[in-house]
């Protein structure tokens, strides 16, 4: 079975981001980006499936800029077989990506794809559904648990108050949450390695796909800045200014 | 046209969600239905009806949408979808799982996670970790959205709505449920609870969670809450993490105990009204964000804090 990992390069999660003053952006000049961490979680679980011999090959996809060639070459250090590019300028949405990623399916025929449950940027949390729904396929979204059965996946799923596990038939989209597993450092003889790997590149024109944004962004701002309060000196004094100053005891 | 609004419930009863989400939906300005799909969950539906300036509840009971699995639920919203032009729903666990399915198979873009309705196609939601707000725009002919119900006040009681029953729509067959595990508590949930504390990796261990922090959770009737570092270190289950990767909470009272205040965690619990930081640490970052700081040892002041509670009538 192949497996499809789907990839964002976005900025890196270390870094407190600045919003441009004119209210454009998030500034992007001149910052650490890496792989989305869910999609880092994502490429852990399709070597692990594929260590286990539950999986035959990974492939790596992403879309976005040239840099976004790095991000599909950390995912080939970590283990995976070869990347996809595709290559776009545009500040793209779910909707646009889950329609090149319906595209690259098409080509690539894979059994299962296993995706981040969100960007760390846009914090849309959409993605994987689309190209279920795209695709007519089941989905195991915020997976803390894959077990690859006879030709159905169990996810468990992290839900409001619990865990879920459901059984879905393959092919299927799995994103994933952050407890399913801890992603490894790629080794420097890997890294080598990753190197030699095939990236191929097209775009989402080549495709038929347009993947210009649905949405308008009018501005971007800071949040609003919550004030420090006070120290207080004992629990007493806590206590006394919770009931009598917040009144909320 | 009409607002078409997903019910966020348990087979059983009406979850708090539904009503702040349906303050979002409002504000849409067009009149208001709710979607029940569950089953055996006709008290949810007469719950939902009782709701403000709701004008009619849409009961789809059948064993299909027991789980409320994406794959069917989604279908059913799709087919009732011609009838409405905006689709909304609760962003909790079930509402992000079926609403994207849904946006992608009436090929629109969602607006995930609206924290304001500025006008009826003009949203702010939390991008980077509610580290910058986007204000956006949709011109899509129909309406995705999903609420950060943290974000909004819970509509009142007070409606009577008419409640019809609407039929299941077809089985995809591509999923069936399992098995679930839940945790069992009679505390409040925590993203409705109007008093949470939370314990960080300072407090070591699980046994000194319900040692130190759980007597103080009784007292007050109060929803416990976890970092991410303590739910990693495996001292607190995962639904009990409050933070931008887990829960994102709003109550009148949060109170961070061991928590040094990492980005992440502010994200999930800065729009709370009152916050208390309890930390060894007088640098710990959660004092910038808390309306009384107390530096010290937790070990201490925590039971000292259930004695000064006791003195209060608590």
């Amino acid at each position: 079975m192949k497996i499809l990992v789907p990839v964002k390069r976005v900025v890196d999660y270390n870094v407190k981001i600045r919003v441009k003053a004119d209210g454009s952006g998030v500034e992007l000049a001149n910052v650490k980006m890496s792989m989305n961490p869910f999609d880092e979680i994502a490429v852990e679980e399709a070597i692990r499936l594929k260590e286990a011999g539950k999986a035959s090959e990974i492939v790596v996809v992403s879309i976005g800029p040239q840099q976004a060639a790095e991000t599909i070459r950390t995912g080939l250090a970590m283990g995976a077989d070869r990347g996809i590019l595709v290559k776009t300028d545009i500040a793209t949405d779910p909707l646009g990506v889950a329609k090149v990623l319906k595209k690259i399916v098409e080509q690539e025929a894979p059994g299962l794809i296993i995706m981040g449950k969100q960007a760390i940027d846009d914090d849309a949390n959409q993605t994987g559904q689309m190209l279920a729904a795209l695709l007519g396929w089941s989905q195991g979204t915020f997976a803390s648990k894959v077990v690859i059965g006879d030709g159905t996946v169990d996810v468990t799923r992290e839900i409001d108050g619990g865990l879920q596990t459901v059984t879905l038939k393959l092919p299927a989209v799995v994103t994933t949450d952050l407890r399913l597993n801890e992603p490894r450092y790629a080794s420097l003889p890997n890294i080598m390695k990753a190197k030699k790997k095939p990236i191929d590149e097209t775009t989402p024109e080549a495709l038929g796909v347009d993947v210009t944004p649905r949405l308008k962004v009018l501005k971007t701002t800071e949040p609003p800045a919550r004030k420090a309060g006070v120290k207080v000196g004992s629990v007493a004094e806590l206590v006394q200014k919770l009931k009598d100053e917040a009144g909320v005891l | 046209m009409t607002t078409l609004l997903l019910a966020k419930h348990d087979n059983k009863t009406l979850n708090d969600a539904t009503a702040k989400a349906l303050t979002a939906a409002r504000a849409l300005g067009a009149p208001v239905h709710i979607l029940v799909a569950g089953a055996g969950c006709g008290a949810v539906a007469e719950a939902a009806a009782k709701l403000e300036g709701v004008e009619k509840v849409l009961l789809a009971d059948a064993p299909l949408y027991e789980h409320r699995l994406a794959e069917p639920l989604a279908e059913l919203i799709v087919s009732l979808a011609s009838g409405y032009d905006a689709l909304v729903a609760p962003a909790t666990t079930t509402g992000k799982n079926v609403m994207p399915r849904v946006a992608a198979l009436l090929d629109v873009m969602q607006v995930s996670e609206i924290t304001k309705v500025v006008a009826p196609d003009t949203f702010e939601r939390p991008i980077y970790a509610g580290n910058a707000i986007q204000t956006v725009q949709t011109s899509e002919a129909k309406k995705v959205i999903t609420v950060r119900t943290a974000a909004f006040q819970a509509t009142g009681q007070g409606g009577s709505a008419p409640i019809e029953s609407v039929a299941a729509a077809r089985d995809p067959g591509l999923s069936s449920f399992k098995g679930e595990e839940l945790s069992k508590s009679d505390r409040p949930e925590l993203t409705s609870a109007r008093i949470i504390i939370s314990g960080g990796r300072a407090l070591g261990s699980a046994e000194n969670f319900t040692k130190v922090i759980e007597p103080i959770a009784d007292k007050l009737g109060a929803a416990m809450g976890a970092s991410r570092a303590a739910v990693d270190a495996g001292y607190a289950p995962n639904d009990w993490q409050v933070g931008q990767t887990g829960k994102v909470v709003a109550p009148e009272l949060y109170i961070a105990v061991g928590i040094s205040g990492a980005i992440q965690h502010l994200a999930g619990m800065k729009d709370s009204k009152v916050i208390v930081a309890i930390n060894k640490d007088e640098e710990a970052p959660i004092f910038q964000v808390a309306d009384y700081g107390l530096v010290a040892d937790l070990f201490t002041a925590l039971p000292e804090f259930g004695e000064e509670l006791a003195k209060i009538g608590r």
